[in-house]
């Protein structure tokens, strides 16, 4: 049966263009994602909640546009991960402890983005409460990388990568703690951005590690992750965390030539464990980039060994205290509805943070974190940005991992510092290794997305497509 | 035997009245709500709610800081708490553990010379917010949540109490501090002003010394006598009011001293006041203590003071009670026992300085004359008997009138002290044997005679002179 597409490409700056003109409504555009969910989704798994009510907002975007109001994203259909508290629509976290919890308000970043003229088309799994790399841990069964239904799309942000990546929904929102929207980018072809830590606030998103969790997106192309990140982005007076700085219009700052930029290459990365033709790959990278002007030297993170170690003592401390209100007294199932991941990070957090043994581990990781803030700054004075590849190898089978925790733990190595220094960092697709997906990472400085955004979206235009092919 | 020497520490809570909650901006005037119509999603700990900190409470504790004579730590946190209770909704409470917003203040309770009778340290103040309240009705738990996230203060003082006496000045002068500060309704039945002492006792002398603790013991060489504190202490918990506190203590003296005398050591533990047998009972031993996992409050950044504004609060101190105490003592010459009563309660004392500033500005000084006036109309106004429910003019023309000195007729005078001494021969000898008393009688009979219109001191001089 031949389905006709009205969309072929996943692109705002396309989408958007056809909207303005009129070629296109907002519900032709929302009814072709949600066909693609019911032919693709019992397949890849991305959604654990599809909004039916998606077409009716897409009228009345349509309507909005008719009467000449414009938002940023009018009509614009976008997924969310299933930890933005949306008002009225079911919010799980990818736990059967919230599976029947519908919250009473929307998120900042939901807000925003319903002003913006955003069409929720529903709600995307992941790991459950976002613990994991690999979306095995959700309780609503896993997610399967659309290009190897074998394979892992990543995690914690699995079905916002894997819907983007099939077509399922043009944008996807994410959280990224250590790496949960870049690892899963890189794994499933798309552009994802970890906005620096503040950028985006987190108010009524689902809290994981409160002093890391960054709230950003996965999109098809950079131009589209800079427009998101111009509306998702502000100081919110609900969210003491968000930094003090204006958000500009990222998209509309983009195309400025990069000939001159400083890269730098981390000297730590570039050792065992890098899969080699990831490695081949990413040198080609850094060839496209030295071709479009950069200069690209090498630069030492020193204590960069130490963040997979100082996260997992950090983020569980957070992650017990955090997950405590889940007691299902007002809201939610009782708490031995909390699966094996989350039982392992609350008594790690509980017995790290404990008396006698919070200076030992508790504090001790929070000095080594400074350090590792350190390390970056120092790296900051003599480069622009940072490039890394996003992951040392592809996408790994499921259940491959599953049983090992701390393999699982180090897929994270090369996006879990970025974290602990709470700077921005947006994963692009590169040359596919072992003919799977890969991705390569643009590291800034806090708050300097623009910097990012436009080195990146020159790569991605000198790069060219990429030869992949769907497996659905 | 008076060798047991109590230790007493406090921890007091104190609810702000600020508009909102500390870390919300529902409103915080809780009391006598409907039950959770004064929540949202941060103070119901909902996913994905973050607090923010009220800038109101903040100066509102550094206020409070400043006039306990603490330090103002310029960069301080907020931390969690963590408990499990379900009026608790996040599983922690927002609280500061090791940077509170004042540290190292001191209070002086002072006799009444206003000699500094013992100063009480303040070990620190810090900001927290109050939890849910359960109501548990027909056989059924609720819980409310209105209260959840109201701001509260806890002060902590040195174990520098040794009895009961010295803890209620201490509280119902820390009551009157908090409202002149306007920062708390203090209102102890309603729970905005709640009491947690920890007692101990030690022993102060003599070589069989039975202080549980080998280690920290220390012979202070100046005093002769050993300094350490104990190592066990008693809390005691609900206490809602001074005389409670005043009956739990002395009960907690006397139940430690006993179980010291027969060579035990009191356990270390929490125990709850009822008010209806007037005792402590056991309610958590140490074994069952919390570990709260305390660590940095990751919603809220560090908060930072700057000088200037720490200054600003300082300047803007209202004038707090010992000063009005010494000057009401001092300027109006007013007698101890009336300057603690009027200091005490805003309506009086408001009035007294009003009908003051009114009797100088309009020269009633001088028709009054008597050095004792303010003491007088001070008087009035306690004992109520000029009614002070009335504008200022109407009353001062009352007091006027009752402390104006009487003029008198002394011819009239003389010969009514003539008349009195001959009516009353009994009187008189009985003055004349000895019998002082006898004087009031016979100057009440003069005053009868002048119908009232004499000044009572030259009637008795006049008639002391007349008897010699």
């Amino acid at each position: 049966m031949q389905y006709y597409k009205i969309m072929n490409s996943n692109s705002l700056k396309v989408i958007l263009e056809k909207l303005e003109k009129r070629e296109i409504t907002s519900v032709e555009i929302t009814k072709q994602y949600l066909d693609e969910i019911k032919k693709k989704d019992s397949q890849i798994n991305a959604f654990i909640t599809v909004n039916d009510k998606a077409l009716n907002e897409a009228k009345l975007a349509d309507d909005k546009r008719q009467r000449g109001d414009k938002g940023v994203l009018l009509g614009v259909p976008i997924a969310l991960k299933d930890v933005y508290s949306t008002r009225g629509l079911k919010t799980t976290a990818g736990s059967r402890v919230l599976e029947n919890y519908i919250p009473p308000y929307d998120a900042t970043a939901v807000k925003k983005l319903k002003q913006a003229g955003a069409v929720i088309l529903g709600k995307t799994n992941l790991d459950a409460w976002a613990h994991g790399s690999s979306g095995e841990n959700s309780d609503f069964g896993v997610t399967h990388n659309p290009y190897d239904l074998k394979s892992t799309p990543g995690g914690s942000s699995s079905g916002s990568a894997a819907a983007v990546a099939s077509g399922m929904a043009p944008v996807a929102a994410g959280t990224d703690t250590g790496g949960s929207i870049r690892l899963p980018a890189s794994f499933c072809n798309v552009v994802g951005l970890k906005p620096t830590y503040g950028r985006v606030s987190r108010y009524g998103i689902i809290a994981m590690g409160s002093s890391f969790d960054s709230i950003g997106h996965i999109t098809q192309d950079v131009f589209s992750s800079a427009l998101v990140l111009s509306v998702t982005g502000e100081i919110d007076p609900n969210d003491g965390t968000t930094g003090k700085v204006a958000v500009t219009q990222y998209h509309k700052l983009l195309g400025k030539p990069i000939n001159g930029v400083k890269l730098g290459i981390i000297k730590e990365f570039m050792k065992e464990g890098l899969d080699s033709e990831i490695k081949k790959n990413f040198g080609k990278a850094c060839k496209t980039l030295e071709d479009l002007g950069c200069e690209i030297v090498e630069i030492s993170l020193p204590h960069v060994d130490y963040a997979t170690s100082t996260y997992y003592i950090l983020v569980p401390a957070e992650v017990s205290s955090n997950l405590g209100r889940m007691d299902g007294v007002r809201f939610g199932n009782s708490r031995d509805h909390f699966s094996a991941e989350a039982k392992r990070r609350v008594m790690i957090g509980t017995y790290t943070l404990s008396s006698g043994y919070y200076d030992a581990y508790y504090n001790k990781a929070l000095k080594v974190r400074r350090l590792i803030i350190n390390d970056f700054n120092n790296a900051f004075k003599s480069v622009d940005a940072i490039i890394a590849p996003t992951s040392p190898t592809p996408p790994f089978k499921l259940g491959e991992k599953l049983n090992e925790p701390l393999s699982m733990y180090l897929s994270d190595i090369y996006v879990c510092p970025m974290n602990l220094a709470g700077v921005p960092a947006l994963s692009v697709p590169m040359e596919p290794a072992h003919n799977l997906p890969c991705g390569i990472q643009f590291v800034g400085r806090q708050f300097d997305e623009n910097t990012i955004f436009n080195i990146a979206h020159a790569y991605e235009q000198a790069r060219g497509d990429i030869n992949l092919k769907l497996k659905i | 035997m008076n060798n047991y020497q109590p230790v007493i520490g406090l921890e007091i809570h104190v609810e702000l009245s600020t508009v909102s909650k500390m870390f919300c901006s529902c409103p915080a005037d809780w009391f006598g709500k409907e039950p959770n119509t004064l929540t949202c999603p941060v103070c119901l700990g909902l996913p994905g709610a973050l607090p923010v900190a009220n800038r109101q409470a903040i100066e509102w504790v550094v206020k409070l800081g400043l006039a306990m004579r603490c330090g103002i730590n310029m960069v301080s946190k907020f931390d969690r708490k963590h408990y499990f209770y379900p009026d608790l909704p996040k599983g922690f409470q927002i609280s500061q553990y090791d940077v509170p917003f004042c540290h190292g203040g001191s209070y002086d309770l002072l006799d009444n010379k206003l000699e500094k009778l013992k100063t009480i340290n303040i070990k620190r103040i810090h900001m927290e917010e109050d939890t849910g309240k359960l109501i548990h009705k027909n056989g059924k738990s609720y819980v409310d949540f209105n209260r959840c996230g109201v701001p509260l203060v806890e002060i902590v003082t040195e174990p520098d109490f040794e009895n009961s006496t010295q803890v209620k000045q201490f509280l119902e002068e820390l009551h009157t501090l908090v409202l002149y500060l306007n920062i708390s309704d203090a209102n102890m039945e309603e729970g905005s002003m709640r009491l947690e002492p920890n007692i101990s006792i030690r022993k102060v002398q003599g070589s069989t010394l039975h202080v549980p603790s080998k280690k920290n013991i220390t012979l202070n060489a100046v005093h002769g006598m050993w300094s350490d504190l104990p190592n066990y202490k008693v809390e005691v918990k609900n206490i809602n009011s001074f005389k409670f506190a005043v009956q739990a203590i002395d009960y907690e003296i006397e139940r430690q001293i006993e179980i010291l005398k027969r060579g035990d050591i009191p356990p270390q533990e929490t125990r709850g006041f009822d008010p209806n047998i007037h005792r402590t009972v056991s309610q958590r031993t140490k074994e069952e203590a919390h570990d709260y996992r305390y660590f940095p409050e990751p919603d809220i950044p560090p908060i930072t003071l700057e000088n200037s504004y720490v200054e600003g609060v300082k300047a803007d101190l209202p004038e707090l009670p010992q000063q009005k105490l010494r000057r009401y003592i001092k300027t109006y010459k007013l007698r101890y026992q009336d300057a603690t009563i009027l200091i005490s309660d805003s309506k009086l004392f408001n009035f007294f300085e009003q009908v003051s500033g009114h009797l100088i500005t309009g020269h009633k000084t001088e028709e009054l004359k008597d050095e004792n006036m303010y003491s007088m109309v001070a008087n009035l106004i306690i004992n109520k008997k000029i009614s002070i429910d009335q504008p200022i003019d109407s009353f001062v023309a009352e007091a006027v009138k009752k402390l104006k000195p009487v003029e008198t007729d002394e011819e009239e005078l003389v010969r009514a002290i003539d008349w009195v001494i001959n009516e009353n021969a009994n009187a008189v000898l009985n003055y004349k044997q000895g019998n002082i008393n006898s004087i009031m009688f016979l100057v009440g009979q003069v005053m009868q005679k002048m119908k009232g219109k004499a000044d009572a001191q030259l009637v008795r001089s006049k008639l002391e002179e007349a008897l010699s």
